[in-house]
């Protein structure tokens, strides 16, 4: 028997806790006990923190019993990426790098959700440092997809995805550093949406590219993923690259509807997509259309490059972002004979095939003497995209295109073949090169009738339009669901 | 800007060849906080107790630059005739233990201070300064075992973090310097810049300012440079010069001999007097700069700057043209000497301040420059009344000069007063008739040598007045005894 709060989303839980009809606790022990029944299936959780779930959520039910404000995500269970730091819990990344490390301090974002009456059920899986987009690339074995056990889930932060997808929690967290929130919502069939770079802090997110990433929300709706958006957004005197610009309120015009918007579908990331993927992105263009937006084709000729630019960029600032991870300090060490080979030993023993893959590209890439070459070089492209989405949004308030060119996909069929894999986040990461807003909505299903996300481009800032376009797409999109593994 | 001047007779250390010499000097700058967190800034605690996560680099931690630090490092721009310019950081990667993050934020291809210059108050030679550019310090590592403190051969390392993150900037002179005086002329006088600018404290023992030493040789007259060496780990003005001569001396020997000079980098080795290959071009770090994502391009407003510049108070060649215009006049010399010896240790404004309560000026400075400077540690002890008052005592003759410079020492030691520590020594002045007395005893006790003196042996007076203080028990002014001779011979 499905529980009473398993299911509903976060504002119906804020709801409910807030008017007394059920207590934070209750939620947090249905939430949990569905994880404990069904997650060793799915491998969406590498930890589950139910004493601190349970303390925060009693402390919700006793800010409700004084009459204090518990905050908008009263009592809503949470998943964190297990990038995301949070005092006294391990925090892996998915690496056996950081082996028996507890961070000393929890990220900005984590502070803001139990501020705001979150429930923190525990860290959710991811494909190592949030390097992949499949999520088999986590040392802890890979995640599954919920409507299909042999699938993906996607990644990097499959295991919220997942999570989410599979009502474990209404809301969960991840990164997004060339798709790895809108990918893996794309391929679970929910809402997934990586903000404008600086809009979210970045203090306590485990850095892959710091440049590229960005922090941001699960959810099964639009309006859940703006409720989590609002609460984890705005400035952070501990993040430098944290933009001072106030946050718009993200929900009175969410239903403002598209009527006289101008909506581009990028041209460049149609061609050779799946063909039911691009016959959704064209549906729900038609969508739009009849909801009253201006909808057309536009080129944003640069895009093309984008994923080139970003496995030189990408890979650059992971070099030496991972370059800590060296067993002098904290997590693994594999002792040598002298200070270089505990370095080798550690990180050979550390890192998995794909984080070294990826620090050696960048390795390589900022070498002196290619430096110009490669890394100068992916820095121009990057200004080139740039331009181009500019040029484009003279003319057109949000982008449309599919999040990824294919549903989810087999385990294992793309993991001997990391340039294939590198393609599934082709539409994703152009966005983050620019450090715009961007996000996946589901749009019905395709092959092997998994879930195609609509991906909705938006110019910085530019997320109250983006928002209001996603809850068109919603409104529109087909009502036809697949079940769960454990409906 | 003006080139360097030719290098002078004086410089050659080896006939026929001389010096080029550059050096990167790092400065700890003397803020509250360190550079891109909120842990102290001090020195001395115990090892890995001024730490967080973002000193410490852990995983998630972000640096956000402290403004205090930017101030201080455009101080020292603006008085090393800088141009102080929008600028960013870079991230030099290496791994080395005392790295928490095994790649050290610096500034690479924009420092915040370009194209200045430094001039030797002696010499008048100007220096070229390339850059001044901020970056965090390191952690500060302790090998254990093995020999000489390095890594090679140490059983085990130890690491203290209390260090990592400290603001430096490092100040980058071009090749201008032609002798190892000339190295050691250029850091005491930027030393006395930094401190006069605010930046520093200036304490080179407790590493507040480093000092590399990029050193090669040239036969005289050549116009090009010589293969150079970077020697590392110069920690005091006598390791600079020492370890400056010793490289140079290396380095024409192996020429002379018919080897070549390899481009390396040396460790001072300050027990055995020697330099000691640390590592060489081809095993050198490629750093793999690039630009640091973490952190925004540092803009300085004009107007900021207007305000660092009022806030910069006298620099040391303001202060030794203020200390100049005590003497009638001052040519190069002992005087000279000595102004630059008061302003490099900051005692200047003790003179000054001394000399406007009416003591003598030349007294006042020698005083400063000798006793005060040789216990500088207890300056704190020293007020401006008691020093000028001191002074006065020993200028009117109620001290000789042995005793003022007894009772200064004292004054330093104790921080009283010099009529008080003169008391306690039985160094109040002698009456004069009772010196007179004692000068009569002297006279009638050595008839012979009065008889000499009488007839013109002036060189006699020394005995006279050498009788006189034993007699006085060193409380005699010499000064005195000797118009009292000369008054009786007459």
């Amino acid at each position: 028997m499905t529980p009473s709060t398993v299911g509903l989303g976060a504002a119906e839980i804020a709801k409910l806790v807030r008017s007394k009809q059920i207590s934070a606790q209750e939620v947090a022990e249905e939430h949990l006990a569905l994880v404990r029944l069904q997650d060793p299936v799915l491998n969406s959780f590498l930890q589950i923190t139910d004493d601190a779930a349970i303390a925060s959520a009693k402390a919700v039910d006793a800010k409700v019993a004084k009459g204090e404000d518990p905050g908008e995500l009263a009592g809503v269970p949470v998943a964190l990426k297990d990038n995301l730091v949070t005092r006294g819990f391990a925090t892996t990344c998915a690496s056996q790098i950081l082996k028996g490390w507890r961070p000393p301090y929890t990220a900005t974002v984590v502070e803001k959700i139990t501020r705001a009456g979150g429930v923190v059920l525990g860290k959710t899986n991811l494909d190592e440092f949030a390097m992949g987009s499949s999520t088999e690339n986590s040392s802890f074995g890979p995640t599954r997809n919920p409507y299909d056990l042999n699938r993906v889930p996607g990644g990097s932060s499959g295991g919220s995805a997942a999570a989410v997808a599979a009502r474990f929690a209404p809301l969960a967290l991840g990164s997004d550093t060339g798709g790895s929130i809108r990918q893996p919502a794309a391929l679970c069939g929910i809402v997934g949406v990586k903000p404008t770079y600086g809009m979210v802090s970045r203090y306590g997110l485990i850095a892959f590219a710091s440049s590229l990433d960005q922090i941001g929300p699960f959810a099964r709706s639009v309006k859940d993923a703006a409720l989590m958006l609002q609460v984890i957004a705005g400035h952070d005197p501990r993040d430098s690259t944290s933009l001072e610009s106030g946050v718009p309120d993200l929900l009175s015009d969410i239903d403002g509807g598209v009527e006289g918007l101008r909506i581009g579908i990028i041209e460049e990331l149609i061609d050779g997509v799946a063909p039911m993927v691009g016959s959704a992105i064209a549906e729900a263009a038609n969508s739009l259309s009849a909801q009253g937006a201006k909808v057309e084709y536009v080129s944003v000729p640069a895009v093309r490059y984008g994923l080139s630019a970003y496995y030189l960029i990408a890979p650059a600032e992971a070099s030496s972002n991972l370059a800590r991870y060296d067993g002098v300090r904290y997590g693994l060490r594999v002792a040598g004979q002298d200070m270089n080979e505990t370095y080798i030993s550690s990180r050979t023993k550390g890192f998995g095939p794909e984080v070294k893959r990826r620090i050696m590209l960048g390795t390589f890439a900022l070498s002196s003497g290619y430096y110009d070459a490669y890394y100068g070089k992916a820095q121009k492209v990057r200004t080139m995209i740039i331009n181009s989405f500019q040029k484009a949004y003279e003319r057109f308030d949000v982008l449309l295109s599919p999040t990824a060119p294919t549903t989810a996909f087999e385990l294992g069929a793309k993991a001997a073949d990391p340039l294939s894999m590198y393609l599934s986040d082709v539409c994703t990461i152009p966005t983050n090169l620019a450090g715009h807003p961007a996000m996946s909505v589901p749009y019905g299903l395709g092959e092997n009738e998994m879930p195609i996300g609509v991906q909705i481009l938006a110019p910085a800032l530019g997320e109250v339009n983006m928002l209001r376009v996603a809850r068109a797409v919603e409104k529109g999109s087909p009502l036809i669901r697949r079940k769960l593994f454990w409906e | 800007m003006a080139k360097p001047m030719p290098s002078e007779a004086a410089n050659e250390f080896i006939p026929g060849w001389e010096m080029v010499i550059g050096l990167e000097v790092h400065c700890e700058l003397k803020t509250r906080t360190k550079l891109f967190c909120g842990c102290t800034n001090s020195f001395g605690h115990e090892p890995n107790t001024n730490i967080c996560p973002v000193c410490l680099g852990l995983p998630g931690s972000l640096p956000v630059i402290n403004e205090s630090a930017v101030e201080l490092a455009v101080r020292i721009g603006l008085s090393l005739n800088c141009k102080v310019d929008e600028s960013i950081f870079h991230r030099k990667n290496y791994f080395y233990p005392d790295m928490p993050k095994d790649y050290q934020v610096s500034q690479y291809e924009r420092a915040i201070n370009e194209n200045g210059y430094l001039e030797l108050p002696l010499s008048k030679k100007m220096v070229r300064i390339e850059r001044a550019h901020i970056e965090e310090d390191t952690g500060k590592s302790t090998h254990v075992g093995g020999g000489g403190g390095r890594i090679h051969g140490a059983d085990h390392s130890l690491v203290d973090y209390n260090r990592a993150g400290i603001p430096l900037v490092e100040i980058v002179s071009a090749p201008d310097l032609r002798s190892a005086d000339e190295a050691r002329e250029y850091v005491s006088e930027l030393r006395a810049i930094l401190v006069a600018s605010g930046a520093s404290d200036g304490k080179m023992e407790e590493g507040s300012l480093r000092v590399d030493a990029n050193v090669s040789v040239r036969r005289l007259g050549s116009e090009e440079f010589g293969t150079r060496c970077e020697i590392k780990n110069l920690n005091s003005l006598r390791s600079l010069v020492r370890a400056i001569e010793y490289e140079a001396q290396r380095q024409v020997e192996l020429i002379n001999s018919g080897e070549r000079v390899i481009q390396q980098t040396r460790h001072w080795n300050e027990d055995q007097g020697v330099t000691t290959a640390m590592r060489s071009k081809e095993e050198a770090y490629d750093y793999r700069y690039f630009p640091e994502p973490d952190l925004v391009p540092l803009s300085p407003s004009d107007e900021w700057i207007a305000e660092i510049q009022g806030r910069i108070g006298l620099l040391p060649a303001a202060r030794r043209e203020r200390m100049a215009s005590l003497f009638a006049s001052v040519s190069a010399g002992s005087t000279l000497d000595q102004i630059v010896t008061a302003v490099g240790l900051g005692l200047d404004d003790l003179v000054v301040a001394a000399v406007e309560c009416g003591a003598d000026p030349k007294l006042a400075l020698a005083r400063a420059t000798n006793e005060v400077a040789s216990d500088i540690g207890n300056l704190s002890n020293l007020t401006v009344a008691n020093f000028s008052d001191l002074l006065m005592m020993e200028f009117e003759s109620k001290l000789s000069a042995t005793q003022a410079k007894t009772v200064l020492s004292k004054m330093l030691e104790s921080g009283s007063g010099p009529q008080e520590v003169a008391k306690s020594l039985g160094f109040e002045a002698l009456d004069a008739s009772i010196l007179e007395g004692l000068v009569d005893q002297v006279i009638s006790g050595s008839p012979k040598e009065w008889e000499r003196f009488s007839m013109g042996e002036d060189q006699l007076s020394g005995f006279f007045i050498g009788q006189v203080m034993k007699l006085s028990k060193g409380r005699a002014d010499g000064k005195a005894v000797t118009s009292i001779l000369r008054s009786k011979r007459a």
